[in-house]
């Protein structure tokens, strides 16, 4: 317990209490930071992009849940069976889940190249879009690109909860005269529960962090479209090297990720959580 | 260690709580972590140098070359990716482990440094090396000044941006020469979109390239005075009549069908631009000359089939900046951090006034296809491109450094984001400037 709170306290609260410290100074990363109060809160709370990265952010949020998690739910299931076809599937659906954001978001790039890229190969001009460059489409692009990237980890969990789930509860509905349609909602969906809490606390939580992938793609662009808040963090931050601001910015993170992981403990019950094994 | 059930339960509901924000927190952790990296050197005179990968090859021999003459005072050289580079500098420049010669882009970046008191005046130490600084070309000295003070040496290559065209599809849609002028660009755009091709590549989707349209435009209409304003922290500077009319004419440009479709989308880190042009689905491209390297990897026999044409940036009609004069990346330079004893301030001098831009500096740099900032290098130069370049370098009264170096950090980034706002037709030439205006003194 001892070494996992110390590496909690170094690598976590300390860099957070440091952020938000750094939050009322002015700080280049160059010369000393200086204490300039709330102004950088004034400055990031009254500046409409703030609120626009917030609502992309939560776009995002949303979104990528109700993509990813039906879609990890139908392969983590189907993956779960024994046959041994879905075997070699499996291998190749977890395919991404090997490979870094970077080389995905360098790799889709290429492919909605609207000149070289996939619609072109194969002569399909419905695909040779200006995907990434256009307002309308590229949060949208943004966020199938990350579901192409984290579905194969959320189908391994419920992969795994599937395949726990007792074949006995199979074989009495079975008897009772219950249809494959009938077993899943009623019996694979139950169960799978706690899983489905799980996935989805990773899901939203980590749906704040994404940023390598975004910042690869469009780097926040066109104008505006993709900033979600973790990149304009990033480009607060690094960039524009205004660590006072950005640290305002990594703050109202924290907050939102806190303020979400514990309500979604609350809503779903988490901790009042039992095993599903007891009983079967 | 026996703790009570009870409050044991609390404690790690109270973790499990937490643990799935750790990813949240994780951010934060990266604003707060800091650089390492170790400038030490072994002796009193010996010094630690940092570069990029991309100037090791020009850079690592000269150094070898200085260590192996001088044991006494060693240079221990590092060489990180640009991006890792640029992180890893400013959290070090001003901790005990910065590295005494500092590689920078000069401009923006160099500014803050001399602000802070982090890089040296090396104006007094230059002061009697006339034969060194005397080969270098001035107009590519002066971005390594502030204030008329000698800050920062060029150590690499000079790349201007240049106007590339390919013959071949110009020759079939009827054009023989090269635009020399705003309105005969804008006719060969027509005259090329009726012969089905797309006039102009551009890469927007690595958002650096639109800066380079803005800047040039910005050059020919109202001269190098008005990007002077701009650095020199003039209240509404953006909103020069220069800019609002360079502003107007890429937007034009944009509706006119200039560039190719969906540009927005098109990579220029990947070389994607470059290849609209080279295979001939483009007949113009803007791009810095190190772009012409990876021509031969898209057509090895481009250049050799003479299909290359490269030209200066067309005039503005009624413009006060001279036609000659060109943009881009003048140069990469070695500070001398203030933190450096005068022992390594001496070593760090002597090298690169005897190492840097000899002959055999000199002659690496040109065997890899790059020209150095030296005057005087046409005639050993290796290609007809490199050659037309360098006449050009020599004839310009005035090389403007690319803006998003020139700014400042902050600038530069609403620069990046506001240009990309322009090109896709989001905001006005208006907009344009004000937005930019807020950024003027921070």
């Amino acid at each position: 317990m001892l070494p996992a709170l110390a590496m909690f306290l170094a690598f976590a609260i300390i860099p957070l209490v440091i952020a938000l410290g750094l939050s009322f100074t002015s700080w280049d990363g160059l010369t000393a930071p200086e204490f300039n109060g709330i102004a950088n809160w004034v400055s990031r709370l009254t500046d409409p992009l703030t609120y626009h990265a917030l609502w992309l952010t939560f776009q995002v949020i949303v979104l990528s849940w109700l993509i990813q998690t039906p879609m990890s739910v139908l392969i983590g299931v189907f993956i779960a069976g024994k046959q041994r076809y879905r075997a070699v599937l499996a291998a190749l659906y977890f395919l991404p889940l090997i490979m870094s954001s970077a080389a995905i978001a360098i790799a889709f790039k290429a492919l909605l190249d609207p000149n070289y890229g996939v619609g072109h190969a194969f002569g399909l001009s419905v695909l040779s879009r200006d995907w990434l460059g256009s307002q309308t489409y590229a949060l949208y692009v943004v966020i199938l690109v990350i579901a192409w990237q984290f579905i194969p980890f959320h189908s391994l969990l419920y992969q795994a909860a599937a395949r726990q789930i007792p074949g006995s509860l199979y074989e009495a509905s079975q008897i009772d005269g219950a249809g494959r349609m009938r077993q899943f909602f009623s019996i694979t969906l139950p169960m799978l529960r706690n899983t489905i809490v799980t996935s989805s606390t990773l899901m939203i939580v980590g749906s704040l962090t994404y940023f390598d992938i975004v910042y690869v793609l469009t780097q926040g662009g066109p104008g505006y479209a993709t900033r979600i808040l973790p990149l304009d963090m990033y480009l607060t931050g690094f960039s524009a090297s205004d660590l006072g601001n950005a640290s305002v910015l990594a703050v109202i993170l924290v907050i939102i990720g806190l303020a979400i992981a514990l309500a979604l403990t609350r809503l779903s019950g988490f901790n009042r959580m039992t095993s599903d094994q007891e009983g079967a | 260690m026996k703790i009570p059930t009870s409050s044991r339960r609390t404690q790690g509901r109270t973790v499990k709580r937490l643990v799935p924000a750790i990813a949240a927190l994780a951010l934060a952790t990266t604003l707060a972590a800091c650089g390492g990296g170790t400038g030490a050197a072994s002796s009193s005179a010996g010094l630690a140098a940092w570069s990029t990968t991309a100037d090791r090859p020009n850079i690592e021999p000269s150094i070898a070359d200085w260590n192996k003459s001088h044991p006494e005072a060693k240079i221990s050289d590092s060489y990180f990716g640009t991006n890792d580079f640029k992180d890893k500098i400013r959290t070090a420049i001003n901790s005990p482990q910065a590295p005494t010669l500092v590689y920078n882009w000069g401009g923006g970046t160099l500014k803050s440094y001399v602000d802070a008191g982090l890089v040296k005046d090396l104006t007094p130490e230059l002061a009697d090396k006339k034969d060194f600084t005397d080969k270098i070309v001035p107009s590519i000295m002066d971005t390594g000044k502030i204030d008329g003070k000698t800050y920062a040496v060029p150590a690499s290559s000079t790349a201007p941006v240049v106007l590339y065209m390919n013959k071949d599809v110009l020759a079939k849609a009827g054009i023989q020469t090269a635009p020399a002028t705003w309105d005969e660009l804008l006719a060969d755009v027509q005259t090329l979109k009726k012969a089905g091709v797309a006039p102009i590549a551009l890469g927007g989707g690595s958002k650096w390239p639109y800066l380079m349209w803005m800047e040039y435009l910005v050059d020919r209409e109202g001269g190098p005075e008005v990007m002077k304003n701009i650095l020199a922290n003039k209240p509404n500077a953006w909103s020069d009549p220069a800019v609002i009319k360079s502003a107007t004419m890429i937007q034009d440009l944009v509706k006119a069908g200039g560039y190719e479709e969906g540009f927005a989308s098109v990579s220029a880190d990947t070389n994607a631009d470059l290849a609209l042009m080279v295979t001939g689905r483009a007949g113009f491209l803007l791009q810095g000359t190190w772009a012409y390297s990876g021509i031969e990897q898209i057509d090895a026999n481009f250049v050799k089939d003479g299909k290359l044409m490269v030209a200066p940036f067309p005039a503005v009609a009624g413009g006060k900046g001279d036609p000659k004069n060109i943009a881009g990346n003048p140069s990469v330079y070695w500070s001398i951090s203030s933190k450096a004893t005068d022992e390594q301030t001496k070593t760090a001098i002597d090298y690169i006034t005897t190492n840097v831009w000899n002959d055999s500096y000199d002659s690496t740099m040109i065997g890899q296809g790059q020209i150095p900032p030296v005057q005087g290098v046409g005639p050993k130069l290796n290609s007809d491109f490199s050659k037309q370049v360098e006449q050009m370098i020599t004839d310009a009264p005035n090389f403007q450094q690319s803006w998003d170096l020139a700014l400042s950090p902050k600038a530069s980034t609403e620069f990046w984001t506001q240009l990309d706002l322009l090109f896709s037709g989001s905001s006005t030439p208006q907009q344009f400037a004000d937005n930019m205006n807020k950024t003027i003194g921070e």
